[in-house]
């Protein structure tokens, strides 16, 4: 495993993850996967399709539970496996995500979806959720799309107002499954953007799911590369360094575009 | 099959043909596509056949010699002929090939070069490609190139019967398990609601009120008046004989308001609503909604299954009382029609018929009965697994498992009643 030092090193650990095994019932996706996401860090998670990547991201938002002996996952020093139904809530209460498909409610307006969650958290009045919304709405350029269902506006939008619920309460970890995922190449471009924007504003840490090259570079502070073969993490450090130094001729051909093992 | 291999390409073997030994001798490849002005011509003429055939060099080398036109639609070549031509005399060190009168191929020779291939890597004999035209052999390449990197997520392949029987019954297990899991979280959150504190927005069971409530009430009517009607008819053939035809009216009345007013109900609204719960939710779970909520710390049993739960409970027991009336009108048509009652009298009959408790229990049982139905919609939307076809089963599962609740749950009110004596 070929692991380029990081240059946030120094900083603090956000989300720690100790030998994670990953499993649908006896078939095991990935074993002894362990890595830390720093504060503040743009965290990408690469590797080819189906290997793996989305049922992370599951892990460390609680949709999914290690089973005993699996391994652990920690929030700063607080352990987030295994925690309490109301411990993970509160933990969660600090997430923002934005899922592959968006994952808008279709039932609510633009607006709703935000205020959704303002509803839950906050006392605020009628009045000033729909100020927030609008606010979050405005941050992501959907100002006046408030009264908008999610079935009348393109995907692109979708994604965007998706991104506008998951930062309603200012989230201190924020994650992408596949952002640019079904977009067209400006609007993923936008969206990159978009996310750099976000961790400059908010300061959070952002852990995002992708196999985009582009995405990839664009946002990448750190990385892992999941394996399916070896099932676990081949490579870990800045994706630059990665493609230029690791050692491991798959991961580079990844980060390449190169047919296997092969460098242009 | 149109554009497969070069289409009129033309390559020379000629080096490895002197290589063993064949000197002199030009191989000449082509590949056609069919559609193939010339490939259609030679079809309808019927003269070029598939030829194999085999001649052995003093080296020890085995020439196949393909020849003639390999098309799919003569069916397939088995390598018996090769194999016994492999045993039968000293066995060749070496095979290589001779395509000079191939005029045409598809599919044919490449299935067939591959059983070669296979034969060729279990005897062990060295297998020399050069003499085959030159998208055979790049066509073979790549079907040796093994898959990369890509897992399968359920290791699938055919199983043993007794093992799939294993599996059949953890499944079910695991699915009593989820059920149970889901029922105690319904219990939590009806708790949560008792105490004021379950939370999902009013205009979600406002909307869902009127979707169950009012927009049922059509079709309800028109069951509840066939039930009736249906009712009056059988009890009217048979009491007629007695000269008791009066006592349709006692028939439907009790029938109507007893079981058949609730049962109905609830097996119109299993099929309507029970189904549209499970869809709704199934979607939901497929589109990540479901997810979404569980990460915003929102419970998707407070928010989504409560107010839908509340919405049947309240709905039925007035659905349950419109259906007793149609019917028992439906019951009144078939008396004044064809039994010449008056409409008074029936109306009297029925109603020194009917007890009040009967009327009380019928309403009763229609509020479990919507329990149920929600509980069942709601739980079969929520295990749904993530694809279009899994909501459909979903929603099948819903009307169901919702039917067979229901008409359970009657048998053992009817238990209970008969011992307390209602």
């Amino acid at each position: 495993m070929c692991a380029a030092p990081a240059s946030a090193l120094t900083s603090t650990a956000h989300i720690t993850v100790r030998n994670l095994t990953m499993a649908y019932g006896s078939f095991i996706l990935m074993r002894d996967l362990s890595f830390v996401v720093n504060r503040g860090e743009i965290f990408i998670v690469m590797g080819g399709s189906g290997c793996g990547k989305s049922t992370l991201l599951r892990y460390l938002i609680g949709l999914k539970e290690p089973g005993p002996g699996e391994g652990e996952i920690f929030y700063g020093s607080e352990r987030f496996s295994g925690a309490t139904a109301e411990e993970k809530a509160k933990i969660r209460r600090r997430f923002g995500v934005l899922y592959q498909s968006g994952a808008l409610w279709s039932s609510l307006t633009l607006a709703e979806n935000i205020g959704l969650v303002l509803e839950e958290y906050t006392d605020l009045t009628a009045a000033e959720i729909r100020e927030v919304a609008s606010l979050k709405l405005s941050l992501v350029g959907l100002k006046g799309f408030e009264d908008f269902y999610p079935s009348e506006i393109s995907g692109g939008m979708q994604k965007r107002a998706a991104l506008a619920r998951a930062i309603a309460l200012d989230p201190e970890v924020l994650f992408f499954d596949e952002p640019s995922a079904g977009l067209d190449p400006i609007s993923s471009r936008r969206l990159d953007d978009l996310i750099l924007e976000l961790r400059e504003s908010l300061r959070a840490t952002i852990v995002v799911v992708t196999h985009e090259l582009a995405s990839i570079f664009a946002l990448g502070d750190n990385s892992i590369f999941l394996d399916p073969d070896k099932k676990t993490i081949t490579a870990s450090g800045p994706p630059k360094e990665l493609r230029d130094h690791c050692a491991d001729p798959k991961v580079r051909s990844f980060l390449t575009r190169a047919a296997d093992g092969v460098a242009p | 099959m149109p554009g497969f291999g070069p289409c009129g390409s033309r390559q020379a073997g000629g080096t490895s043909a002197q290589e063993a030994g064949y000197t002199g001798e030009r191989i000449l490849a082509a590949g056609w596509s069919f559609g193939d002005a010339t490939g259609m011509e030679q079809a309808s003429l019927g003269v070029e056949r598939r030829e194999l055939s085999f001649d052995r060099a003093a080296d020890g080398t085995l020439r196949i010699r393909l020849g003639g036109s390999w098309r799919i639609q003569q069916g397939l070549e088995s390598t018996a002929l090769l194999e016994r031509e492999i045993r039968g005399k000293p066995k060749p060190t070496r095979i290589a090939y001779d395509t000079g009168d191939l005029s045409e191929w598809d599919s044919s020779v490449l299935t067939f070069l591959v059983k070669v291939r296979d034969l060729c890597e279990r005897e062990g004999i060295a297998s020399d490609l050069a003499g085959l035209p030159a998208g055979v052999r790049r066509l073979l390449d790549l079907s040796r190139a093994a898959p990369q990197g890509e897992q399968a997520r359920v290791v699938s392949g055919t199983r043993s019967p007794l093992a799939r029987v294993g599996d059949a019954a953890i499944a079910a297990a695991d699915s009593v398990v989820e059920q149970l899991g889901f029922l105690g979280e319904v219990a939590l959150a009806s708790a949560s609601l008792l105490r004021g504190r379950a939370r999902f927005r009013r205009q979600d069971l406002l909307l869902v009120l009127q979707q169950t409530g009012a927009e049922a009430v059509p079709i309800i009517g028109l069951i509840g008046f066939l039930v009736g009607l249906i009712l009056a008819f059988v009890g009217a053939v048979q009491l007629r004989q007695f000269g008791a035809a009066i006592f349709v009216a006692d028939l439907v009345g009790i029938g109507m308001v007893r079981e058949m007013g609730a049962m109905m109900a609830a097996i119109v609204m299993a099929g309507r609503t029970g189904a549209a719960f499970a869809a709704q939710l199934g979607t939901m779970k497929v589109t990540q909604e479901i997810d979404a909520l569980i990460t915003m710390g929102i419970s998707p049993v407070e928010f989504l299954v409560l107010p839908r739960m509340i919405a049947l409970f309240l709905m039925m027991p007035f659905l349950c009382l419109y259906a007793d009336f149609v019917g028992i009108m439906g019951g009144a048509a078939v008396g004044v029609g064809m039994l010449d009652i008056s409409l008074n009298t029936y109306i009297e009959e029925t109603a020194s018929a009917v007890d009040p408790s009967d009327l009380f229990g019928g309403i009763f049982k229609s509020a479990v009965y919507g329990l149920l139905i929600a509980i069942c919609g709601c739980a079969s939307g929520m295990r749904c697994r993530g694809s279009a076809a899994a909501v459909g089963e979903a929603t099948t599962r819903a009307v169901v498992s919702g039917i067979v609740a229901v008409i359970a749950a009657c048998g053992v009110f009817a238990v209970i009643f008969f011992i307390l004596g209602i």
